[in-house]
């Protein structure tokens, strides 16, 4: 059976037998450069034609249904589309800034792709402070959006680029502390180490309510860190218009949006690894024989099976439910959340201590 | 930097709500004053969809410029229509027939039907949520097919003749109604479910935009927006017409005074205007449906007001005659004017999410606005 894990391996002996230490790396390089920007791309388009669908199943209709069988090239067109249009530059607007935070938001994105694991060993970096590196990097993206919003020079640019800045430093709290939770059973950052802890059974059945309250928290979190109904306030069509990014056009546009889809992705990723055991199979400890078949399901199907079912919980929660006022945003993470997150460590670390998790 | 951005001495910014805006549904223009996200002030602009309708109507004859009006508050048009049709109805001392009559209210209940729907998507759709819109349209889409086939049009029905109604009802009418009734009794629970159990959506309007019953009256506020302030100013009980003093339903009437009692009195009225659908559907008399008038109405001498209950509120229509053929001056006194003119009491000290659902729960309809 043709694994990633396999295919990675080959292709490293081939290099280094062929190139020697040095180049084999920066060819090694090079390719995952590519892939990453291949995979972007591919989870633009998948995310986004899968966002409409599941809007469609929601609301009773259709959704895209035109363009190729069941619509699957729509979101492609639509990418054509955005590529080919004019890239406006609002007058007035800081024209460098105005430039560049596209970039930076895609570039953050980017980032938090290097630790996560898709597969039986198939990482791109193991490093051994993962999650904080995830948590440190992901926050990177509040920058660009606050660049975009003031170099606009767009009084709804401003307003939604500033909500977006206190509710992503905000939210950041509860979904570390969340984390944080992972790290104390697991007692390592390193991402490897995290899922191999995993392997009879996932933190989310074996770490008890503790971890269920963790998950539950950093769902919400992550839903209110990437801007998203019901906490797309940054975006709020119906108050800002379109937020931070009002004065976007054509492709910049189309780099905010597909920044939204992966950065999705990317949270979505990090709780499957964190909760849900990443690629590892299911397991219950004991069960071998039910172990062994789980098996046999490849590694990769695991991961994002698991991050699909978690990105749509995420589009069901923007299709059902209305979105909260900016104070009331506020109150959620600082009465509610970051209490019951804190309390819950104490717990998890009780746990722990006592050795009940295991 | 500051003359930049649009702010005045006070180093508050001044926003643009419109002309072109998500939620204004329609050309409103509002000039809100923002400190940070806090609302001080809001100043409605009007003028972007005048279409001088009053002037217009003066150069129509008593038949022709009922229509016009379909244009004033497209959502309820069947309701202006009613309201023109009898002033001129006052004026000439026509007797409408018994048949006409059920048929006029069967069709008003409907029209407010089909606009409470609208209104309750959008709402939601105001408050970020996308979903209930679709839901409220699958409703509301079989009350314009209702329309389509009676009226032979959706919105703009144009239905109603001094004197009756144009033709006859459709021979599905009652059937498809009763259908309508059945679908929507048995749906009615996923709007409960959807949108007014929502925990987020009761914070977002319970407290918000809050108007007493003493500024309502002041204001004028009329319909829903003032009946949620605890004010009783249903025209159909206070002054009713056609047959609604003969016919059993509730003034729906809240005394919370926010967006949220408003919310409430809407979804009252609907399953009210459901009742009285019911009353009437298996009791449409047999008979005329329209009166014997001249060919060309020429209305006595003299002031004639009426008024009825449109979904939004009190619509008045005041003819003055000179005897002509044609109305020698019109005034209609719109309910969506009045309510307008207390979103800035209302929504002073909210913030910008709360002027939202201020706007969502008033319901404006801009071109009744701005006539």
């Amino acid at each position: 059976m043709i694994s990633l894990e396999g295919l990675t391996t080959l292709l490293q002996t081939w290099l280094q037998n062929t190139l020697g230490e040095p180049w084999a790396f920066a060819a090694e390089s090079v390719l995952v450069g590519i892939a990453a920007i291949t995979l972007f791309a591919f989870l633009g388009l998948a995310l986004v034609y899968m966002e409409r669908k599941v809007a469609a199943l929601m609301q009773i209709r259709l959704g895209p249904n035109r363009v190729g069988p069941k619509g699957i090239f729509q979101t492609s067109a639509d990418t054509l589309e955005l590529v080919m249009k004019e890239g406006l530059t609002a007058d007035g607007a800081d024209k460098f800034l105005f430039n560049l935070a596209p970039f930076m938001v895609m570039i953050a994105a980017m980032l938090v792709l290097a630790p996560i694991a898709f597969a039986r060993n198939f990482q791109i970096w193991d490093l051994s402070i993962g999650v904080l590196y995830v948590a440190a990097v992901s926050s990177v993206a509040v920058i660009g959006i606050l660049m975009a919003g003031w170099s606009s020079n767009n009084k709804y640019s401003l307003l939604g680029a500033m909500r977006s800045a206190a509710q992503i430093v905000s939210y950041e709290l509860s979904a570390g502390l969340s984390i944080l939770a992972i790290v104390i059973l697991t007692g390592s950052l390193r991402i490897s180490d995290i899922i191999n802890s995993q392997a009879d059974g996932w933190w989310i059945i074996k770490g008890h309510l503790p971890v269920l309250i963790a998950f539950i928290v950093f769902l919400i979190a992550v839903t209110a860190e990437t801007n998203r109904a019901p906490f797309d306030l940054a975006e709020a069509e119906s108050e800002l218009t379109a937020g931070f990014h009002t004065e976007y056009s054509g492709m910049k546009f189309a780099l905010f949006f597909l920044a939204e889809y992966v950065n999705i992705f990317i949270v979505c990723a990090i709780g499957a690894t964190l909760f849900l055991g990443g690629w590892m199979p299911f397991h219950i400890g004991g069960w071998d024989s039910f172990n062994h078949v789980m098996d046999f399901i490849p590694s990769s199907l695991w991961f994002f099976g698991k991050t699909m079912f978690l990105i749509f919980l995420i589009m069901w929660f923007r299709w059902t439910f209305p979105r909260l006022r900016v104070d009331q945003l506020l109150n959620l993470e600082w009465k509610y959340l970051l209490p019951i997150s804190m309390v819950n460590l104490l717990l998890v670390t009780f746990m722990a201590i006592m050795g009940w998790h295991l | 930097m500051l003359e930049e951005l649009g702010t005045n001495d006070q180093g508050d910014m001044i926003i643009n709500i419109g002309p072109q805006h998500p939620s204004t549904h329609g050309v409103l223009h509002l000039v809100i004053t923002l400190n940070g996200e806090t609302i001080k002030k809001v100043e409605p602009h009007l003028g972007y969809i005048h279409r001088s309708i009053e002037k217009m109507c003066e150069s129509l004859s008593y038949r022709q410029f009922i229509y016009v009006t379909s244009r004033m508050d497209y959502l309820s048009s069947h309701i202006n229509n009613h309201g023109c049709a009898l002033c001129v109805e006052k004026g000439l001392q026509i007797e409408i027939p018994a048949r006409a009559q059920v048929i006029r209210v069967l069709m008003d209940e409907l029209t407010r039907l089909a606009s409470h729907l609208l209104w309750w998507g959008a709402l939601a759709m105001d408050l970020g949520a996308f979903t209930p819109f679709f839901y409220s349209f699958r409703e509301r889409e079989m009350i314009n097919e209702l329309m389509e086939d009676t009226c032979g049009a959706r919105l703009t029905m144009n239905y109603i003749v001094p004197g009756g109604v144009m033709m006859d009802l459709h021979p599905d009418f009652q059937r498809k109604v009763k259908e309508f009734l059945r679908l929507f009794k048995s749906k009615i629970h996923e709007y409960d479910d959807l949108v007014t159990g929502n925990i987020i959506f009761q914070n977002r309007t319970k407290g918000v935009g809050y108007i007493s019953r003493e500024d309502a009256i002041s204001y004028g506020c009329t319909g829903p927006t003032g009946r949620g302030s605890g004010l009783s100013c249903d025209i159909r009980k206070l002054y009713p017409y056609e047959i609604y003093d003969q016919l059993q339903f509730d003034e729906v009437i809240e005394t919370g005074g926010d967006s949220w009692a408003r919310y409430k009195v809407r979804v009252g009225e609907m399953v009210q205007s459901m009742r009285i659908i019911e009353q009437l559907i298996d009791n449409i008399p047999e008979g005329e449906f329209q009166a014997k008038t001249k060919a060309v109405l020429k209305l006595p001498k003299g002031d004639f007001y009426t008024r009825v209950e449109t979904a939004r509120g009190e619509l008045g229509v005041y003819i003055v005659s000179e005897g002509g053929s044609t109305p020698y001056r019109i005034k209609f006194r719109s309910p969506g004017f009045s309510n307008l003119s207390a979103l800035d009491h209302m929504s002073r000290g909210g913030k910008i999410g709360d002027l939202m659902a201020t706007m969502g729960t008033l319901d404006l309809v801009i071109p009744d606005i701005d006539r």
